[in-house]
């Protein structure tokens, strides 16, 4: 609240909101750090997830065959991203929760959980299947991985299966935490969004 | 059906003998393997071929009286999934329609000392044939059979395998790596 250097044009809709928002609109944010690989990994995410659904769908060629290389290079990435969040966010807490209703705050608590585990457990799911389908992965093309399972056919289709269904559940969190984060900004009018875009402070 | 149980093993024995020839051993298809790594924008890609045929009369004592033919069923790859095995039957591949069999037969076998030998001979795919020379090692496994492994380097493009677009190396490197184990019960 001590802080009005936000942008002054949200001013005139301060009279709209109730005194449980007024006293969430300061809640301090997320570090830089944090803040910067969220959507780091967000960035990422959406654009593997495309890359994915298009290389699949791709006929054979030299130029499907370097979208695979670099699907699985950004896998990687967002593998260490995630664990580095992990890390960092248990050194750096997060910001003391805004004002909301214990179910709200569970059901955010349970995605976050579930969005880390997703974003850990996706890439290795693909490393997995591709070692299973004889196919190795250099990260980079400088950093050879070990092969996690020998080339198994039966394998790689459970495999491949499990990796869809996993980013279909992925798919639908983010849809899930995008929507809540911004319901929260525009009917609840509190502070969340603003943890990871500071930029959106109203104070 | 009795009949036919006991018929079955005979035959095999009969084709073995057969595809074998005077002189020759009958290599135990089952545990042997012909394997190759590719490598695909620099990842590794294993695969192998699942059917092929062998005539082999190996003499570890007198190598150069040795002799090895091979008759790969190209169709028969065994790959990352079954979208590249059908790509790599293609036209621009190996083009099974048209070229269905590899061969490597030798022409010559040299002892290199100890274990090691050198298979040298000729390898047709596609209707290229080129010389090779093929090291290899051998082992007697707890069975009392030879084990001969042996890995060698071809070049795809020497035969013409991945033309056109296909041709590009760094999708898919120029250098193939094949790996050879022949398991060869012991001389009677």
């Amino acid at each position: 609240m001590g802080d009005y250097s936000g942008d002054m044009a949200t001013q005139s809709t301060e009279s709209a909101m109730d005194g449980h928002a007024r006293a969430n609109r300061a809640a301090p944010a997320y570090t830089r750090t944090a803040i910067a690989l969220h959507w780091l990994a967000a960035l990422l995410i959406a654009c593997n997830l495309a890359l994915g659904v298009t290389m699949i769908n791709l006929a054979l060629s030299p130029f499907a065959l370097r979208l695979y290389g670099w699907h699985k290079w950004i896998g990687i990435t967002v593998f260490l991203t995630a664990a580095t969040r992990v890390a960092w966010r248990w050194v750096h807490p997060p910001p003391p929760a805004v004002a909301m209703p214990l179910w709200q705050r569970r059901a955010a608590a349970g995605t976050h959980a579930a969005l880390y585990a997703l974003m850990l457990a996706i890439p290795l799911s693909g490393w997995v299947y591709s070692s299973s389908t004889g196919v190795s992965v250099v990260y980079l093309g400088l950093f050879p991985l070990p092969d996690l399972v020998g080339k198994d056919k039966a394998l790689a289709a459970v495999l491949r299966a499990v990796h869809a269904t996993l980013n279909f559940t992925l798919l639908a969190l983010v849809c899930l935490h995008a929507g809540a984060a911004l319901r929260h900004h525009v009917v609840d009018r509190d502070g969340v969004l603003a943890r990871m875009l500071p930029f959106l402070r109203r104070d | 059906m009795k009949m036919l149980h006991s018929f079955v093993p005979s035959l095999a024995v009969m084709l073995m003998a057969a595809s074998g020839g005077a002189g020759a051993q009958g290599v135990l298809i089952d545990r042997s393997e012909i394997r190759f790594v590719a490598k695909q924008t620099g990842g590794g890609v294993e695969g192998r071929f699942r059917r092929w045929k062998a005539n082999v009369d190996f003499r570890p004592k007198e190598p150069a009286k040795s002799h090895a033919e091979f008759e790969i069923e190209l169709a028969s790859i065994d790959l990352a999934s079954e979208e590249t095995e059908t790509e790599v039957r293609r036209p621009a591949w190996f083009d099974t329609a048209k070229f269905p069999v590899a061969k490597f037969e030798s022409t010559t076998v040299r002892g290199l000392g100890g274990d090691r030998y050198e298979i040298d001979g000729r390898l047709s795919i596609k209707g290229v044939t080129r010389d090779i020379s093929v090291p290899v090692a051998l082992k007697t496994d707890a069975g009392g059979n030879s084990v001969a492994e042996g890995q060698f380097t071809v070049k795809r493009l020497d035969f013409r395998v991945g033309e056109g677009m296909w041709a590009d190396t760094d999708a898919v490197a120029n250098e193939v790596v094949i790996r050879i184990r022949m398991v060869l019960p012991p001389v009677q």
